[in-house]
């Protein structure tokens, strides 16, 4: 059931990804996009990660897609921007940054056991023991705010960049 | 690891899933809930139009819909064949492909929602104990947030596909306005999940009958807040700026007709009914009946327990079937009485100003559920050190939350923080300039009553 | 435990069907005669002018980064909010500055007059 559910997410999830690669239309990008951000939450379901599917629902296709759509009017892409697509060099150089991450992101996490990531990870078991000890919420909430504490704040220094970064760029013409 | 009644982040342990029912049972159990409770709301959403038209024609001193059937009962039902034998249009402008995914999207992502909210007492069959919600999920009420959030773009999709002005214009309004209560909104939850330590809407039901409090008490703010944020992000009067009619053709579904238009209606009223459903379940006990503790029942341990013994130890619950129809009847009559609400308001309130919602939303909303959030937070803390539980806990917190309430109501008093009409440096209208050539415009005069 | 998803999952499909199912009946059932004027877009019966999809307001913008900023802000207290009781003071105080912090850029905001509508 796991194994079923997992590949018909995974096949929604890289259809999706590749709907947005090959959607002329900007908007029909950002609605395959959200289709794949969704199935992704799916997966983290299987994976017990359920805060995680929530949160990916909740920031990334609730609330940074829309951002991406309100651009996307911004700029008053709505039509066909064949044109504006940069052939030749620029795809070529696309195709050569993309197959380089793709490349290390098969080194770190491919062969299922042996990976370096893998092996960092404190494993299933520990972590159903964690989850059952701390609950779902818990087992985040508790080391994000002892353990990595330092890390929590500095995301809000990063938020308020970004904030005022925004700000400095829109209000200039005002 | 010890359990005392009232320290709630202790209580968490795996009750999820299905301890009492064996697979096979739960497949079938959760088949018969999924639906039951689809067409349930269904039906309620239907009859909740007729409802609202009843209503307001009570509220406006005239009949309302009563012709068909009797009290006009069957009204729904021909609305509903009437709007699917109707014609469609579709302006030959508009991208055909996302004008109808629109109202589709709308409509799914509206109608899953309900599936959190547990709506009576878990029921004892032959088979175990059936939980009455359709899906009991580690994340309950993020889950409403999520898919809730998705709803912008079957909006947007609308207006932006329909390529006529009034829906663009409409699609723009609803989804900035969504956004920004949409923060209120979490933010307003947040204090409930700190008395509950958990998100589950099961729990935050149980904690209440825990403490012997609505939360509605203790977390009156924020319930104040929840109700506003939730006006706004179901576009109902006084924040239906996105359907204006008299200025926007009522926005992002100016262009749909018959069954699509349908569909957003649903879509509408179905976020009505799950925004009242939630009031009622995460301020106002949910479905447990006030001043009983026979429906006190809560998975624990893997077993359905009421309460805690003075020592900790778990007491066994006693689930009936009369106890899950009247805690049914109970979850249904609140939620009514948020349902009659929203009417009520739409009669009561006059439409903001696109400048006022904003302002609502970002300037009093935003700073006033942070420094709440903080205010209960301090305050919980400060009586867990003093090692005060149960009944004093409750009220203690509720006095600061009362004092917070006041101090929110007495600030918000319009004229005060909200910008009336359009005023000039010397406290006169700017908008009552007579035009050049018009005489019928009123002379800006601070005296005019109809002015000031 | 991801088998209390099961029934979310039924009943998205059950929604899928009904709202797939509304849109073919309506289709199927509904009497079609196009004329040109009921392929216009509705506005008020002007003959539609100009582009719609025109831009528009960078106001719109500021308010889509600023649900950004303070809706990650909610989520970040999320499960802090859960867990606080058990975290105690020094939860409070780790989350006291995170939000210190982003009052900072909500008063920014505020001064710039991002926050105004005219």
């Amino acid at each position: 059931m796991v194994e079923i559910l997992f590949y018909i997410f995974a096949a929604v999830a890289l259809g999706g990804a590749i709907g947005v690669v090959f959607q002329r239309n900007p908007v029909g990008s950002l609605l395959f996009m959200v289709a794949t951000l969704a199935s992704l939450a799916g997966i983290f379901v299987l994976f017990e990660a359920h805060f995680l599917a929530a949160i990916q629902i909740i920031v990334y296709a609730g609330a940074i897609m829309v951002l991406f759509l309100f651009v996307i009017m911004l700029l008053n892409l709505g039509h066909d921007y064949r044109k504006d697509l940069k052939m030749g060099l620029g795809m070529i150089l696309a195709f050569a940054v993309t197959g380089g991450i793709a490349g290390i992101l098969v080194r770190q996490l491919g062969g299922a056991g042996t990976s370096a990531v893998e092996q960092a990870l404190p494993g299933p078991e520990a972590m159903d023991q964690l989850i059952q000890e701390q609950g779902i919420i818990g087992s985040i909430a508790r080391p994000l705010f002892t353990d990595y504490v330092v890390a929590f704040e500095l995301t809000g220094l990063l938020l308020l960049v970004a904030l005022v970064g925004a700000i400095a760029i829109a209000k200039r013409r005002v | 690891m010890e359990i005392r009644p009232g320290l709630v982040t202790d209580i968490r342990e795996e009750r999820y899933g299905m301890q009492e029912l064996s697979p096979t049972a739960f497949l079938i159990s959760s088949s018969i809930k999924v639906f039951l409770v689809f067409s349930v709301s269904l039906a309620v959403v239907a009859y909740m139009t007729l409802l609202e038209r009843r209503v307001s024609g009570f509220i406006q001193d005239r009949l309302g819909p009563n012709r068909v059937g009797p009290f006009g009962l069957l009204q729904p039902v021909a609305d509903g064949i009437k709007n699917i034998l109707k014609e469609e249009t579709m302006p030959a402008t508009a991208n055909k492909r996302f004008f109808i995914l629109a109202p589709m999207l709308s409509i799914i992502l509206a109608v899953v929602l309900i599936a959190v909210v547990p709506f009576a007492a878990p029921l004892p069959t032959p088979w175990g104990i059936v939980d009455m919600v359709v899906a009991d999920i580690p994340i309950g009420i993020l889950f409403i947030l999520a898919f809730s959030s998705l709803g912008v773009y079957g909006m947007f999709l609308a207006g932006w596909a329909s390529n006529n002005k009034y829906a663009f214009l409409g699609a723009l309004r609803s989804s900035s306005q969504m956004v920004s209560y949409e923060v209120a909104l979490g933010l307003s939850l947040i204090p409930v999940f700190m008395l509950a330590g958990n998100v589950t809407l099961t729990e935050i039901v149980w904690q209440q009958q825990l403490l012997g409090f609505w939360f509605l008490f203790p977390l009156s703010l924020a319930f104040i807040l929840f109700v506003i944020s939730g006006f706004a992000e179901t576009n109902r009067l006084p924040f239906d700026l996105p359907e204006a009619e008299s200025e926007l053709v009522t926005g992002y579904h100016t262009e749909y007709s018959a069954m699509k238009f349908s569909m957003f209606f649903i879509a509408e009223y179905s976020h009505i009914l799950v925004v009242s459903a939630l009031m009622a379940t995460l301020f106002l006990g949910g479905w447990s009946v006030p001043f009983w503790s026979g429906d006190h029942m809560f998975w624990f341990d893997g077993q359905l327990i009421s309460g805690f013994t003075a020592a900790g130890a778990p007491i066994a619950a006693e689930p009936a079937v009369w106890k899950t129809l009247l805690t049914l009847m109970s979850f249904s009559l609140k939620t009514f009485f948020f349902i009659m609400v929203f009417v009520w308001v739409r009669w009561t309130l006059p439409r903001f100003r696109y400048d006022q919602v904003m302002h609502l939303g970002w300037k009093v909303m935003l700073p006033v559920s942070l420094a709440y959030v903080m205010l209960v937070a301090a305050t919980i803390l400060v009586l867990d050190q003093m090692a005060i539980e149960g009944f004093m806990f409750g009220a203690v917190l509720t006095a600061v939350s009362g004092v917070a309430t006041g101090a929110f109501v007495f600030v918000l008093d319009r004229d005060r923080i909200m910008s009336g009409a359009a005023v000039g440096p010397d406290g006169v209208s700017e908008l009552r300039e007579p035009l050049p050539g018009r005489t019928d415009v009123l002379p800006a005069d601070a005296s005019n009553p109809l002015i000031s | 435990m991801s088998a209390s998803y099961i029934p979310i999952l039924m009943l998205f499909g059950v929604s899928i069907v009904n709202a797939v199912g509304m849109a073919v009946a309506s289709h199927v059932l509904n009497p079609r005669r196009a004329t040109s004027e009921k392929d216009m877009p509705y506005e008020s019966g002007m003959i539609p002018l100009g582009d719609t999809r025109a831009r528009f307001s960078v106001k719109f913008y500021m308010v889509a980064i600023s649900f950004i900023i303070f809706d990650l802000e909610a989520i970040f207290l999320i499960p802090w909010a859960v867990e606080m009781r058990y975290l105690g003071w020094e939860g409070f105080i780790a989350m006291s500055i995170f939000v210190m912090v982003l009052v900072v850029g909500f008063v920014y905001e505020w001064q710039k007059g991002g926050l105004d509508w005219e």
